[in-house]
Parts: structure tokens; sequence; C-alpha cells
């Protein structure tokens, strides 16, 4: 079931997934992780993808990285159908930037023994801009990401969680990439460092910039996106406008995703809609 | 730091004199502990209501320090709990929120220690209570739930065995009435076949299930107080409802009284009374919830509601129930930043 009540997007879209299947696992063992999954990301458009542990979100992350394979469907990046990618074509789009990552954790995601200059740099270099032009660059989206140049030298290990998280997200951002997927970017960060790395990709639309947000929490994703993709056991159950999801959600699953969530409002009826919803959910 | 369950399955010698009989349902449970040591109480007691206006815990201006360092860390605390009533903490990692429950607890780390004011629990002062008291204490009177719960049980221990080694141990049960207690604990906690997760190792099971099998833990021995510090913080949100829901469950059934402790002011907001929030060892901002979410004095307080008004569920659902915040709220992120 996929009730889809967004509206038409009328530019190309940056990322076009149709009908995708992932598998993981040989013979007897074979679980499907994704059932076809379709979505469509247009220009400059924020759209969250919700789902549990277990729902497909992150392999469907991977599968537009092209770090899973995918068993059915395509994906087109940027007008390109990128599914039949050997391994060479992938590193060439990968170093072209158009499409970058953000992960839930900076340590991991950074190397620890290089300085925050180079770590940024480094992109860039790959794509053959001169050092005095990375150098420009790694500080005016330094300067983005609100960090100070004071950081430059500094280890990912001199860091706070959130100037790291940061670091992460300036990153991504200096090739100046169409599409940014961002995979629980601010689950692991504390409330200040949050609302900072959320005004930041907040800043990002206006510039034309497509973000996918991946996340456990609808909570997490609702002040940023324009649409929300609901991922229950692999399918796709629920896309549509931020409000209406939140508002009418259509699926029992994104209704329980509702009620679930963390709010300051009363949640006192909302306990006994919780419990029908997991019975209904379960049964 | 030992985990509770290795805690509660020290030697606890006064305890298995309690040796009890009678069915141990969660219901009872929260009753059978009085006032006076916990290792004296006649279990066959009849259930008396606790006088609600009788503290189970009260925290007087605590005040925690740092030996190693010669600082004070934490900066006066105080609230009390009786039967029933919920309390919330929120804040940060470093704000002194977690050294506070672990003051509760007795369960300072290495250096750190309790330099002002007075903890007592169920009428005790807790300061300079014997090892061997504590040990009484802690799960029968108090109990508590950490982020974490795969690293408080064994792996190599099928998690049905744990729960019922607490009983064992804490109320004195034989085994086949201890593995039929531990099932019916499972239960409680709402686990779907509590035969089958008796039997499973901690691999074998969620986070959620964890967290199920820890609380079913921690309520074994009917403890009146139970603190959960950051205990839903690594699941997923329906889990994290699924979690709360529980301990609300818990509360209005068996009267326990909760300290909940998380750096999200939305899920302490859903389930206590009162709520304290506290940045770099300070109470910034405390009183009843309502008060604190409608009437947010400090401006950290304003900037954990507006994270909510502007970022979460709460811009788009009824705003009935709080005031809008406005925007420049949020400009105090930066200071916050800085500052800390």
């Amino acid at each position: 079931m996929s009730t889809d009540r967004s509206a038409p997007q009328p530019a190309q879209p940056v990322l076009d997934v149709t009908d995708l299947e992932v598998h993981y696992g040989v013979r007897r063992r074979r679980r499907q992780a994704l059932d076809r999954v379709s979505l469509s990301i247009a220009p400059g458009e924020t759209v969250g993808i919700i789902g549990e542990t277990g729902s497909g979100k992150s392999t469907l992350a991977r599968a537009v990285l092209g770090l899973v394979r995918a068993s059915a469907g395509s994906i087109v990046i940027d007008g390109e159908e990128v599914g039949s990618y050997g391994h060479r074509q992938w590193r060439a789009l990968r170093r072209r930037g158009v499409i970058q990552y953000v992960f839930q954790d900076p340590l991991r995601s950074l190397d620890p023994d290089v300085p925050v200059e180079a770590s940024l740099a480094e992109p860039l270099l790959i794509q053959g801009v001169s050092r005095q032009e990375a150098a420009t660059r790694v500080r005016a989206f330094l300067e983005r990401v609100r960090l100070s140049a004071d950081l430059l030298d500094r280890l990912p290990g001199e860091l706070s969680g959130g100037q790291r998280q940061r670091v992460a997200v300036a990153r991504a951002l200096v090739t100046e990439p169409r599409l940014v997927i961002l995979d629980e970017p601010v689950s692991a960060l504390d409330s200040a460092n949050r609302v900072q790395i959320l005004q930041i990709l907040k800043e990002l639309r206006a510039d034309g910039v497509a973000l996918v947000f991946i996340s456990h929490d609808l909570g997490s994703v609702a002040g940023v996106a324009d649409r929300i993709a609901v991922l229950y056991q692999g399918e796709l159950v629920e896309v549509g406008a931020t409000a209406d999801v939140i508002n009418q959600p259509q699926h029992p699953y994104t209704r329980l995703l509702v009620r679930s969530a963390p709010t300051l409002h009363s949640a006192a009826a909302d306990r006994a809609e919780r419990e029908s919803l997991r019975a209904l959910l379960h049964a | 730091m030992a985990t509770l369950s290795e805690k509660v399955l020290t030697k606890a010698e006064q305890n298995s004199k309690t040796a009890q009989n009678g069915r141990a349902e969660v219901e009872k449970t929260g009753t059978d502990g009085t006032a006076g040591t916990p290792g004296t109480t006649d279990a066959t007691e009849p259930v008396r209501p606790a006088a609600p206006s009788t503290p189970v815990l009260s925290v007087r201006d605590v005040r925690i320090s740092d030996r190693a360092a010669g600082q004070e860390i934490v900066h006066g605390v105080t609230f009390t709990l009786t039967p029933g009533k919920a309390v919330g903490i929120v804040g940060e990692s470093g704000s002194g929120k977690t050294l506070t429950c672990r003051a509760t607890l007795g369960i300072l780390p290495a250096h750190f220690e309790v330099t002002g004011g007075s903890i007592e629990i169920d009428g005790q002062d807790i300061s300079g209570l014997s090892s061997a008291r504590w040990t009484a204490l802690r799960g029968a009177t108090i109990s508590a739930v950490f982020q974490d719960p795969a690293s408080y049980l064994n792996p190599s221990i099928r998690v049905g065995a744990q729960i019922a080694e607490v009983l064992k141990v804490k109320k004195g049960l034989k085994r086949r009435e201890a593995h039929r207690q531990a099932i019916e604990l499972l239960h409680a906690v709402r686990l779907r076949d509590p035969e089958l997760v008796y039997s499973q190792y901690t691999y074998e099971l969620s986070g959620g299930m964890l967290q199920r099998v820890l609380i079913a833990a921690a309520i074994a021995a009917g403890p009146r107080i139970l603190i959960a510090d950051e205990a839903t913080t690594a699941l997923d949100v329906t889990v994290q409802a699924e979690i709360l829901d529980l301990l609300a469950d818990l509360r209005e059934r068996t009267g326990l009284a909760l300290v909940l402790v998380s750096h999200d002011l939305a899920v302490v907001a859903q389930l206590c009374d009162e709520v304290l929030v506290m940045r770099q060892g300070e109470v910034v901002e405390q009183g009843p919830t309502h008060e604190v979410l409608h009437n947010p004095r400090h401006e950290y307080t304003r900037l954990l509601i507006a994270e909510h008004e502007q970022y979460g569920l709460d811009k788009f659902l009824g705003a009935d129930a709080v005031e809008p915040v406005r925007t420049d709220a949020l400009n105090v992120v930066e200071a916050v930043e800085e500052d800390a």
C-alpha cells in the first residue's frame, strides 16, 4: 500500500528510484530488504525517510550509494541510470561530488589522523581544484557551518561532537553536491547542536541542494522536511507532504510513529491509541 | 562500574530471610517495602496503602564534587518523591543529571563524593551507609535502569535465569518459584512470549526487549523507586514510547515512584509531574511540568521548548497546550553553545 499525496514535480529529479528491490543473503537465507520502493527527489527538495531499525532505510541509502546491489528496479541519479554501474563508474560518479553523504557518527567518517583542513580539502583536490582555490572554498564552507577558522588544524578527536558533525556536513558540501544523503545526522547530538545542524541544513535548501534525511524519529526531521516517506518492513507505506503525514497519517504504522514521537503536548489520550495500533500492527 | 544486576546478585543475606511464598505479582510490589530496613520487612504484612505524603526519596541540596580535580560538579539539587510520583531531570551530557542519580544509588564513580546536602531513601539517610545496608536497599527499595541494557546483562547466561537470580537472592525464593515469578515479570513488562524470552540470550533480543528484561529485573524485588537514566535514548521512537507507556503503567498499578532522566524535555514531560532542568551542574529551572512548559523562565529551558516547537512535531500539532515560543529563543543556541 502506497499513498502518494505529494504534488507533481516539474523539474528533472536529482534522484529517481523506481521499483527498487534489494535482497540480502543467498538461497534459503535470502531475505528481502526493500520491496518495490519508488521515490523521486526534486532539486532543492528535502525529504525525510522514516523507519525503525530493520525497515530498510539504511539499505535504501546504501543502494543509492552503490554500496549494495539492487536485485531489481532502477536508480537514476541526476539523469544517469546507475543500476548497471560497475565499480569504476561508481567511483567516477562519487568523485564528481554530485551526491554526498553524512552519517550519524562523524568520528567514524572522519579520518582521526587528518586535520580538519586536509579532510575538507581532499574531495576538492581529487576533483582537480587548485590548492589555493580549495583553501578558499574550505574556509567559506567552514563559515557556513558556523565553525571558526581556528579549528582548521585540529584533529577530529580535538573537536566536540557537535563541531565534528558540522565538519562532516561541511565536507559533504564543499563539492557543491546536488543531493546530500544524511543518515541520522543529529541523533547523537544534544539539543543546542541539533538545532544548529538543522538550521544549517535548512539554509542549504535555499541553495537548491536536495536533502534526504534518514531517521527513526519523525520528530527530528519534521521541522526541515518538505515531504515524509515512511518505510516499514522494506516497503514504502506512505509518502506525502510533512504536514499531511503528521496530521492525517494513513497507514497504521505512520499513525503509531506520529503518536510515539515525544511532543510537549499531553500524551495521555495517545497511550490508548498507541496500544491499539500496536495490537493492529502485530496482529 | 559494577552492574545493577551484579550488585543485586552480591550477597544479601539479610534479605534471603524474607522468603516469601506468596505470589509476587507486580501489582503487589511497591507496597511490600515499608519504612525501616528492607531486610527486616515482614513480607507477609498486609498490603497497606502508602501515605502519599510520606516521601520515599528526598534529595536536599545535594552537592557532588570531583575530589581529584578539587571541583564541585553538581551545585545543589533538591527534589522529593512520594509513592506514584514521577520527577524528571532534563539536561545534556555533563549537566550532572547522571551524577545526581548515581549519588542517590550510592554508586558515584571513583573520586566523586557527595560534599553537601542529604539524601534519604525511605526515611534513611544514606550517608555512611554500610555496603551490606546498601545491598539490602538496592533492588528492594531503590532500583535503576540505564541507557545500554545489553551491558548490564551477562551474555552467556539466559536472560530469564538472570531475573530468577535476583528473585532467589533478594526474595529468597526457591528455584522453581523464582522461575515462575521471573516469567510473570517478563509478562508484566509486556514481552509477548515470556517463556521463550526466558530461555533466550542477550544477542537474540532487540534493544527494546533487553530494556524490558532490565526493567523486569529492576522491579523483581518490588522496589518503591525506579530511576530510569536515559533508559530509552538508544531505542527507536516507537519502542521508546512502548517503554515509557510501560513505566507509566507500572507507576499507576503499583505506586512505583519514578526518576526519569533524559536529554529530551518532551520525553520527561510526557510522564513526569515535576521537572528539573539542569545545566552545568546547576538546576536552572524546576517546577510542575505544566508550569515549566508554559512559563519557562530560563533561556535554556526556552531553547529546549523551541527545539520542539520549531523542529519537532509540535510545529504541526495543535498549539492548544503550549504557547508558541518566539523564534528569537533560537538565538540562544549560539550563547548556549559558546559558554558550554
